[in-house]
């Protein structure tokens, strides 16, 4: 941290001076999260999974809730646990049942939100305590968090670097990856855990309001640009980085919470791209 | 096709390669998918796997691929007589994938081929052996083209290299020729008969084109949750069995 702490304060910002150190966390908390957002992105996109995303962000808050009735002096832990647990029951549910997926989702998310809302509220509680979660404060990152942080992003990328290939080809054609020997349900419910606990422990930074954008846009407005995998992975995740770090310093000048500002620049990015994008059939 | 029957590995298998399926049963739940289906498929051999549509073409196919739980005998043995579990290439129906992912073939060939991760910049050693693969179906062009960008036949061709390697014993594909326009289906059909003389392998495939049966089938078998009927395709397009289920007489030259 001191090295990091010393770099940034070469930087001609006046949040840079030594003796401050929310927004040097902070920085180096985006610089962390956006590549995962960015890398986790362009699967959440090519395998049609934004509105699960957004589900797993329900249901982290659930865990929230049910690990603060616990007392549990760090709720996290609860949530990233049934975060897990919801991603394979809904991996489980949708392979074995012929619902369409988007059901299948509708059923889980109005399900954990409702066990989430009745849980805070139990007993006459005040659903006040939660509200920070929506929102996100990313000011408020601690240093052991951002080591939680790199430590979830070196397991992932090891994620994609093994099971990448299975993953693409199972949301491509999965008669074909099953016939080629792919888990496909393993890939899958890998896959759907690891979303969950990055949703889960970065939400409080984040906001669970907005926590899904960052899952989808990045590969969108890739998505617009990108002719084959390599260049998909390389817009996503610049993408992602430059718009978490022009966000964060929005934030910083405006007041305004950094993971929505985050998300603007992200809409921005899109409608660029969208415009830019070829004409393709 | 002629085969010497004798030997102890039941009628029409002996001595060459062959997949024999005995007595095959597969319920789904409560419900019976297929009972009593047997035949025999030998190598070199183009089989024509016809039936309507529910009468558990691609159901057959999930069972001889492994993924679906079954009674009776699926086996295989090699020219010689040593049984062994078969390499078989399967090209699926054409997937419904989004058609604007970015997914290049090459992308798409080189995740089910190797275990390099497709989001990296790739080595020329495999590059070179997936244009080596797309030469197999004179597909070495569409290398770099999205598979949303691709017509029906040349997605086909480009599913149909993939389940050539590595080169397989038996070669399924579900209805090859949906979605592909004429020319296109001329160019398959004339490749798979290219591909089984010169890797000597068995072609089980399923269709509705009755019409090309005849010049590229040498057995055809009926299906409708059982085998109805099976033989050359004159016999079976011109029998009884046919007609029940189809309505229709195609027996010589007949054409739909």
């Amino acid at each position: 941290m001191e090295l990091w702490y010393s770099l940034v304060e070469l930087l001609p910002f006046e949040w840079a001076a030594p003796g401050t150190f929310f927004m040097k966390n902070a920085l180096l908390a985006v610089l962390v999260v956006c590549p995962l957002y960015g890398l986790l992105s362009t699967m959440v996109v090519t395998n049609r999974m934004s509105f699960f995303s957004d589900a797993l962000g329900h249901s982290a808050f659930t865990g929230i809730a049910i690990g603060t009735l616990c007392g549990l002096a760090d709720p996290m832990w609860a949530a990233i646990l049934l975060a897990a647990a919801f991603a394979l029951l809904f991996t489980y549910v949708q392979r074995k049942s012929n619902m369409a997926s988007d059901t299948v989702i509708g059923v889980f998310s109005s399900t954990a939100v409702a066990l989430g809302i009745f849980i805070a509220t139990f007993d006459s509680g005040s659903f006040t305590k939660f509200n920070s979660l929506l929102i996100g404060d990313i000011l408020s990152v601690e240093p052991g968090k951002i080591a939680l942080l790199a430590v979830i992003l070196l397991v992932v990328v090891l994620l994609w670097l093994c099971s990448f290939n299975g993953l693409m080809l199972s949301s491509v054609h999965p008669a074909l990856a099953d016939s080629r020997g792919v888990q496909v349900f393993w890939q899958e419910a890998v896959f759907s855990m690891a979303i969950a606990v990055v949703v889960t422990v970065s939400m409080t930074w984040v906001g669970l309001l907005v926590i899904n954008s960052l899952l989808v846009l990045p590969a969108a407005a890739a998505r617009n640009l990108a002719r084959n995998m390599r260049q998909f992975h390389l817009f996503s995740i610049v993408a992602a980085i430059v718009a978490g770090v022009a966000g964060l310093l929005a934030s910083y000048e405006l007041g305004s919470s950094a993971g929505a500002s985050i998300t603007l620049y992200l809409a921005l990015w899109f409608a660029i791209t969208f415009l830019l994008r070829k004409t393709r059939l | 096709m002629s085969v010497h029957k004798h030997g102890d590995s039941g009628p029409g298998c002996a001595g060459s390669c062959c997949l024999k399926v005995a007595d095959l049963g597969v319920n789904f739940g409560n419900e019976e998918v297929l009972h009593d289906v047997s035949f025999h498929l030998h190598c070199g051999e183009i089989v024509a796997l016809i039936g309507p549509n529910g009468a558990g073409k691609s159901s057959l196919f999930r069972t001889i691929l492994g993924q679906v739980p079954h009674s009776g005998v699926i086996e295989f043995q090699r020219a010689g007589g040593d049984k062994t579990r078969p390499l078989i290439g399967y090209v699926p129906q054409s997937p419904s994938f989004d058609r604007g992912d970015p997914v290049s073939v090459f992308d798409f060939f080189a995740a089910a081929i190797s275990k390099w991760p497709v989001f990296l910049p790739a080595p020329k050693k495999l590059r070179a052996k997936v244009t080596a693969c797309l030469e197999r179906v004179h597909g070495d062009a569409l290398i770099d083209k999205r598979l949303g960008a691709l017509s029906g036949g040349e997605l086909q061709r480009v599913l149909l290299a993939l389940a050539l390697e590595p080169l397989p014993h038996i070669l399924i594909l579900d209805e090859p020729l949906s979605g592909v326009d004429i020319d296109g289906e001329k160019q398959l059909l004339d490749m798979l008969d290219e591909i089984r003389t010169r890797f000597d392998l068995s072609i089980l495939l399923s269709t509705h084109d009755f019409a090309t049966l005849d010049q590229y089938a040498d057995k055809v078998i009926l299906l409708k949750s059982q085998v109805l009927k099976v033989g050359p395709p004159d016999e079976v397009l011109s029998s009884p069995e046919f007609q029940a289920v189809f309505h229709l007489d195609l027996g010589k030259g007949g054409r739909n």
